[in-house]
């Protein structure tokens, strides 16, 4: 078969087993554009940003597993797309994003709509490549779907100029099967020695944690996971990126740890004597304080990335491999040991745990005329049953989020941990949505959030996609004016958001439908009216307590065992 | 401590950037840096000299084997190893006292005399950066017109090396 590169391309993405591509044209990717419209395998969805088109993708990969897809134009399209890559990058989210480029001959020339983007995105992705021959381009391409879905996942680009996908150059094709490259071989089974060590740890510890995060939903590896929890009978906190990878209404499971974790995890963590870090990546926002971070105890840590393993904690029993692949030898090794957990200290320890919860760390004013952010997302997990996929976008309404939304199983809570980006949530509603065309989907955002990517209501109206937005309007930024609040003696500098638009009048000149909700009784019954609308969007607006902070909070330089807490009357 | 790091990698475009781009963006400290194709044209070696603490090379050696264009790495500082380094230096050799001095000195370091003009002279001597150091020193250093190193290479002693 004799292809241009544009048609490889696009023939590649079909044998790759790609639904969706996410993208926007321009002069650069006119010929891609043109191979996308003669055919029709693959789906290519407009957006109206290039942010829009990656926080897409990555939805759909986070929500599903694949790799998302998305196109670019060169120059603005590439920059546009940067914040998205980041994102993506920081969260370990496996990703295939193709930059057009001017052609060869141009580049370096300062050409119309050249920017250097293998420099630019170098730093945010797992890898780059700029294609330099079309006879290059599939096994290219395969490298970037190879790299981007393997050991840790990651974004990969692959820019490519113009005159590679030329129309009038064709070039025989066959899809690449398989590629195997010397310099990149990721590691997928633990040192059977460590698995050991781990096993004779696991088994002398007295008041034992587990500590998992976003590497056991990346790894797929819930349900080994679960069995290795249960078996041992520990408890077990999650990271905000590790939510639903273990079941929140076990009875096991402490709630979310970190600065804005819950009592008994963050202190479970301070006593605990052994730590298993489970496809977590010790983060500033979950140590809190180095120097104060689980002093007691001896840790084991399970990564495939050598790099993560005493990057910023020193670790006891490093396993380097792929969770699923490590959880199976552990549960083995476990079951084959003749050394035991102490069970009278583990009970000890579980009646601590329990004292520890009794202060019911999340409480909050129930009685308040105004509504509370906590009590739409409480009611969002009951009418909703607890099952939906619950895109965010970053601030308090996050947080509220992870906190009140029990999630039982992985790939349902969708939310940008690493980079904190704002504007996430709507588009990233959207790829899941488009992988799931029936299962409820909600984005929790906020009224400052929600407007940086807004113009993706657009895209939804275009493709029919029924997302449900839940917007904690707050009239604040209210993740600043917190800060602000305890930090800046209250001194709310540019965190207010004035000017904002009537959202139910914009939903609705897109076509979609607005809803204000003002009062704490109506939420569940508008909640109810919007997902009984299964082929609308619903734009909810929540006008929310302006004053709510989020609480329990470990402040910068603290320890675990130093929370803030809530007081109430 | 200072180490020497050497790594092999693919020979690629833009290998050269993601090294830099790494230690710049991570903030570690690079003393010198050298690089050029092995006799396998698809593989470049590349010498790194950096000094951190034990956790920050690391850090360091666990980023850069990261890298996917990095075939393979060795801290050849962990065991016994050859350093050498290449250094050039045009110094001012006008008069006869000038010209006597540089070949006393450049003989006692075991170096060579390597370009003479009617002003100057150019002399190359090769060793660990002590030894270049120390060269410097001694020679008058109002002569000096320029000086030129390479930056460290190094190899392993012994039957330890470094290929794939
Ligand atoms: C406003 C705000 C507040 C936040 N507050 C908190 C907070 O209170 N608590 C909190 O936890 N986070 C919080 N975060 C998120 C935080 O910034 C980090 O994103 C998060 O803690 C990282 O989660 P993780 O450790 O699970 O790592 P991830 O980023 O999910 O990394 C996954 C790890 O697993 C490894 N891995 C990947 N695949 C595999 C595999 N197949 N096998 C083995 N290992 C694998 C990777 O190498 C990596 O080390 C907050 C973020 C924001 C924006
Ligand atoms: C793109 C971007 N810019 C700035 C920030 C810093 N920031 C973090 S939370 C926040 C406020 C978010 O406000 P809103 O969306 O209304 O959510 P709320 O905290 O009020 O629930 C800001 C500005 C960010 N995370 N991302
Ligand atoms: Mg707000």
């Amino acid at each position: 078969m004799k292809l241009s590169g544009a048609d490889i391309l696009v023939q590649f993405m079909e044998d790759e087993g790609v639904e969706f591509i996410f993208g926007y044209p321009g002069g650069a990717a006119l010929h891609i554009y043109d191979a996308i419209f003669r055919q029709e395998k693959v789906r290519h969805i407009l957006v109206r940003h290039e942010q829009g088109a990656i926080h897409a993708a990555d939805g759909y990969a986070r929500a599903t597993g694949k790799p998302g897809v998305a196109l670019v134009t060169s120059g603005p399209g590439a920059t546009n797309a940067v914040t998205g890559i980041a994102t993506a990058f920081m969260d370990s989210i496996p990703m295939v994003i193709i930059t057009a480029q001017v052609p060869t001959a141009f580049i370096g020339s300062d050409a119309f709509q050249e920017v250097d983007s293998v420099g630019i995105t170098r730093p945010c992705v797992k890898h780059n490549f700029l294609v330099k021959d079309v006879n290059d381009l599939a096994m290219t391409m395969k490298k970037a779907f190879y790299i981007a879905t393997t050991g840790r996942p990651g974004p990969v680009v692959v820019d490519v100029p113009k005159n590679i996908t030329d129309p009038g150059h064709k070039i025989p094709y066959t899809y690449p099967e398989s590629v195997s490259m010397r310099s990149y071989q990721p590691i997928v089974k633990g040192l059977p020695g460590q698995i050991e060590k781990a096993v004779e740890l696991i088994a002398s510890a007295k008041r034992p944690m587990i500590y998992s995060g976003g590497g056991v939903v990346l790894s797929e590896a819930s349900i080994e996971f679960t069995e290795f929890v249960q078996k041992l009978g520990f408890p077990v906190t999650n990271t905000l990126m590790g939510l639903g990878a273990y079941p929140a209404t076990d009875k096991q499971f402490i709630g979310m740890l970190g600065m804005h974790g819950t009592y008994e995890a963050n202190l479970g963590m301070h006593e605990c004597d052994v730590l298993i870090a489970v496809g977590a990546r010790f983060d500033d926002r979950v140590t809190g304080e180095v120097k104060e971070f689980c002093p007691h105890a001896r840790i084991i840590h399970i990564d495939i990335d050598p790099a993560s393993i005493s990057k910023n904690v020193r670790v006891d029993v490093p396993i380097v491999g792929d969770i699923k692949q490590v959880m199976t030898d552990l549960n083995q090794g476990l079951r084959a040991s003749k050394k035991q957990p102490d069970k009278k200290a583990l009970e000890k320890w579980w009646k601590q745990i329990d004292t520890w919860r009794e202060k019911d760390c999340l409480r909050y004013d129930r009685n308040s005329a105004l509504i509370k952010p906590q009590f739409v997302v409480e009611k969002l997990y009951e009418v909703t049953g607890g099952d939906a996929f619950v895109t965010s976008d970053v601030g308090q309404h996050q947080m509220f989020a992870a906190q009140f939304y029990k999630f039982d199983k992985p790939r349902r809570w969708i939310n940008s941990g690493g980079l904190g980006t704002m504007g996430f949530g709507l588009p990233a509603a959207l790829g899941v949505q488009l992988a799931y065309p029936d299962a409820p989907v909600a984005c929790i955002t906020g009224e400052a959030s929600i407007q940086m990517c807004i113009q993706e209501l657009s895209t939804a109206k275009q493709h029919d996609l029924p997302v449900k937005i839940i917007c904690l309007n707050n009239r604040y930024m209210g993740m600043v004016r917190q800060w602000q609040e305890f930090f800046y003696e209250s001194r709310y500098s540019h965190s207010y958001v004035d000017a904002l638009p009537d959202f139910v009048k914009l939903a609705e000149s897109y076509g979609h439908v607005g809803m204000r909700i003002e009062k704490p009784e109506d939420v569940e019954s508008a909640l109810k009216e919007a997902f009984a609308m299964k082929d609308k969007l619903v734009f909810m607006d929540f006008v929310t307590d302006q004053t709510e902070n989020v609480y329990p909070m470990i402040v910068a330089g603290k320890g675990h065992h130093e929370m803030q807490e809530r007081e109430l009357a | 401590m200072r180490h020497i790091i050497s790594l092999l990698m693919e020979n690629e475009a833009g290998a050269l950037s993601r090294v830099a781009g790494l230690f710049s963006a991570r903030g570690y400290n690079i003393e010198s840096l050298t690089v050029a194709p092995t006799e396998d044209p698809s593989l470049s070696r590349m010498t790194l000299v950096t000094r951190g603490s034990e956790s920050v090379i690391e850090q360091i050696t666990k980023q850069l084997n990261k890298l996917v264009d990095v075939v393979k790495l060795a801290d050849i500082s962990d065991g016994t190893h050859i350093e050498r380094e290449l250094m050039m230096v045009k110094v001012q050799a006008t008069t006869n006292d000038q010209r006597e001095e540089c070949k006393r000195i450049i003989d006692i370091f075991q170096g060579r005399i390597i370009d003479v003009t009617d002003k100057s002279y150019v002399m190359e001597l090769t060793g660990d950066g002590d030894k270049l150091d120390a060269f410097i020193k001694t020679i008058d250093q109002s002569s000096i017109l320029e000086v030129v190193r390479s930056g460290a290479t190094g190899i392993a002693r012994g039957s330890k090396s470094l290929r794939v």
